[in-house]
């Protein structure tokens, strides 16, 4: 079984990222479960999204304390939030990085990938050009980071869930997951 | 078709593929969807019904209550205060004999103000004569609602059906959901079609005075319909499978049950975690079981008689509590086994209040002190579990 | 941090306004006001949903310690001296 958590702010569409996995995951063949934290959301609130992956039918209902995957779709949230908490060791974290800064003061103990994912989104036009939606172009990073998921089955998924503009969706998260690259602490 | 769906969705489909005829409810989380989706079915025209947007859960239930009188299938939705507040007019829909369907999406009662999972709003309403089911999946919650009219409007029984969602567990969680095409529900479900019902022209009244010289006849009547509830819930599934192909076990569903030493009694979505923690215990060779309570109303005193008589230990997991007393599930479990030749021990353990997390850790913890227990006999009967500043640890 | 049942009192009492909450950590943009452009018509201060606007001479001074970064002052104000520019990133 796969366990991932997102992290993201109120109205970033980390509970549709959440989403998008498990019905591309679906896709595949295999058996899922998404959730959100269940608590009042606030737009800009810290949010948290949750989802199982698994080759057989999943019957475990409590939450998700020792995530295989974390992605971070606002890295403000590094600062505030512990985004690694639990995180298995050899666990794999996705940030939402600008290109030009580097990552850093992290702990080595894991795999660190960075896309600048909101740049991506911009380029696109996804969202507004002062706040551009990341949750798709995300997604295209999280295929590279982790090998069992397709991005074909993603990118399906992606055109599923977009309530508008589904290619440019699709082109930001193809985007993405070229350009997507591993770091080193 | 197989889809990702949440538990609310899948109430949605439900009474869509039921032909529900009039939907009358209130908005309160977590339910909101539910209401929203069905909503949504009635403006694009795929589900023929009149929606009423009633100004509380109150009026909701009633105004079911009156279309039920005149004929149509109705459904509604509610939680946790919402149930509560609907609770008089529960009290008289059953009295009437109206089989509608509810779904209830089990939630903390307030104050403290809670919008998380726990069983006291439904626990609270076992007295109304309704039958109450209890789901572990999304999967469960569609077919339930389905196999819920059919029960429900059998002739000899006429009694309305509550639905029970975890609030956020299922409600607010996507699973794949197979979702059965409409002819497949229609070759199992009939239209519903009542011995009495209001009618322009027919000089009928509804809800008449009775003196104490036939009042307990009427109450006799109900009584023998939820006895006879016990069977039509069984052969229902059965009809159900053969055409659907799932079952859910009748009203106590066992999971490894048969030759265990100890066994869970539980309900709802944390039944489905124990299945797993019960493989992986037995996967080292201890001997335990899972038993979830699906119907609390018709209670399976029989399926607990025969569970009883052949255990160690039984404990039972409330996700609930009655004040002054013990857990309602404990309370009924108890008194089914105390006519058992043999009877096992019992302790009762009282979790997941308010939406506390019962995790896999935890559970098998429980099973752990009942082993104990069933040996030693219990020091408290009744413990509440995982609770801050109450010594014993539970993670 | 609670420890304990017993640190708790009979039944959840809040003796803190709300307005302990300072939210404005939940901003991703936030709004700049030029002066200059300000006719102090006040619709921003009447539209503001969280009250986090003051007028002083008939000016907005916005709140940052609560401002949620929601733009409704941005959009309503007549004369576009109010803009929402990006929180700094990381």
């Amino acid at each position: 079984m796969i366990e991932v958590r997102f992290h993201g702010r109120g109205g970033q569409g980390v509970v549709i990222a959440s989403e998008v996995l498990a019905k591309a995951a679906f896709r595949m063949g295999f058996e899922v479960s998404a959730f959100p934290f269940f608590g009042v959301e606030r737009r800009g609130a810290p949010v948290t999204a949750f989802a199982r992956i698994d080759s057989k039918p999943i019957r475990i209902k409590s939450s998700i304390y020792e995530p295989d995957y974390v992605v971070v779709l606002d890295n403000s949230l590094l600062r505030g939030v512990d985004v690694l908490e639990g995180l298995k060791p050899e666990g794999k974290v996705l940030i939402n990085y600008p290109e030009s800064k580097k990552l850093q003061n992290l702990p080595p103990k894991f795999k660190y990938y960075v896309i600048d994912a909101t740049s991506i989104a911009a380029a696109h036009g996804i969202g507004s050009p002062a706040t551009p939606i990341v949750n798709t172009a995300i997604m295209g990073g999280f295929v590279r980071m982790c090998e069992t998921i397709s991005l074909d089955a993603v990118l399906e998924s992606i055109r599923e869930s977009a309530p508008t503009k589904e290619e440019e969706n699709v082109a930001a998260a193809k985007d993405a997951y070229e350009r997507t690259r591993e770091v080193t602490m | 078709m197989r889809m990702v769906m949440t538990g609310n969705y899948a109430s949605a489909y439900g009474a869509k593929l039921s032909r529900a005829e009039v939907i009358a409810a209130y908005p309160i989380t977590p339910q909101t969807s539910i209401v929203e989706k069905l909503a949504e079915f009635v403006t694009t025209g795929e589900l023929k019904a009149k929606f009423i947007p009633v100004e509380s859960e109150h009026s909701a239930m009633a105004a079911c209550i009156a279309a039920q009188t005149a004929g149509a299938r109705t459904y509604t939705a509610t939680s946790s205060h919402g149930l509560t507040l609907m609770h008089e007019v529960l009290m008289w829909a059953s009295g009437a004999r109206l089989p509608i369907v509810m779904t209830n999406v089990s939630r903390a009662m307030a104050p403290p103000w809670s919008v998380w999972v726990d069983h006291m709003d439904s626990i609270a309403q076992r007295d109304t004569g309704w039958m109450e089911f209890f789901c572990q999946s999304n999967q469960e919650v569609l077919d339930t609602i389905i196999m819920a009219y059919k029960i429900c409007e059998s002739r000899s029984v006429m009694l309305p059906a509550m639905v029970i969602e975890d609030a956020f567990i299922l409600s607010h969680t996507e699973e794949p959901v197979e979702v059965p095409s409409q002819e497949l529900v229609d070759s199992f479900l009939p239209t519903y079609s009542p011995e009495y019902k209001i009618e322009v022209g027919k000089a009928l009244g509804f809800g008449s005075l009775v003196r104490p010289d036939q009042y307990m006849e009427f109450r006799y009547k109900a009584m023998l319909a939820m006895r006879e509830a016990h069977d039509r819930i069984l052969r229902v599934e059965q009809e159900f499978k053969h055409i659907f192909g799932r079952e859910y076990g009748g009203l106590l569903e066992r999971y490894r049950c048969e030759d265990a030493e100890v066994v869970l009694v539980t309900a709802g979505s944390v039944a489905a975690t124990a299945k797993d923690v019960v493989d992986a215990m037995r996967a080292r060779g201890v001997r335990v079981g899972l038993a979830r309570i699906r119907a609390f109303r018709p209670f399976p005193h029989a399926e607990i008689r025969s569970i009883a008589s052949k255990v160690e230990g039984i404990a039972v997991l409330d996700r609930s509590y009655t004040f002054g007393a013990a857990g309602a599930m404990y309370t009924e479990v108890k008194a089914s086994a105390y006519s058992c030749p043999k009877r096992p021990v019992m302790k009762n353990y009282i979790a997941g209040l308010g939406g506390r997390d019962i995790t896999p850790k935890i559970l098998e913890k429980i099973f752990e002190d009942m082993l104990v227990v069933a040996k030693r006999g219990a020091e408290d009967e009744v413990e509440w579990v995982d609770v801050m500043g109450v010594p014993r640890r539970w993670k | 941090m609670t420890k304990s049942y017993e640190e708790l009192p009979l039944t959840p009492i809040s003796n803190e306004p709300s307005t302990v909450n300072l939210t404005g950590y939940w901003r991703v943009i936030r709004p700049i006001v030029d002066k200059s452009k300000c006719k102090k018509c006040t619709l921003c201060w009447k539209f503001c949903p969280d009250a986090a606007i003051t007028l002083v001479d008939g000016e907005p001074l916005i709140n940052l310690q609560y401002c949620k970064g929601c733009g409704i002052c941005a959009f309503e104000c007549p004369t576009k001296c109010i803009v929402m520019v990006k929180e700094g990133e990381l």
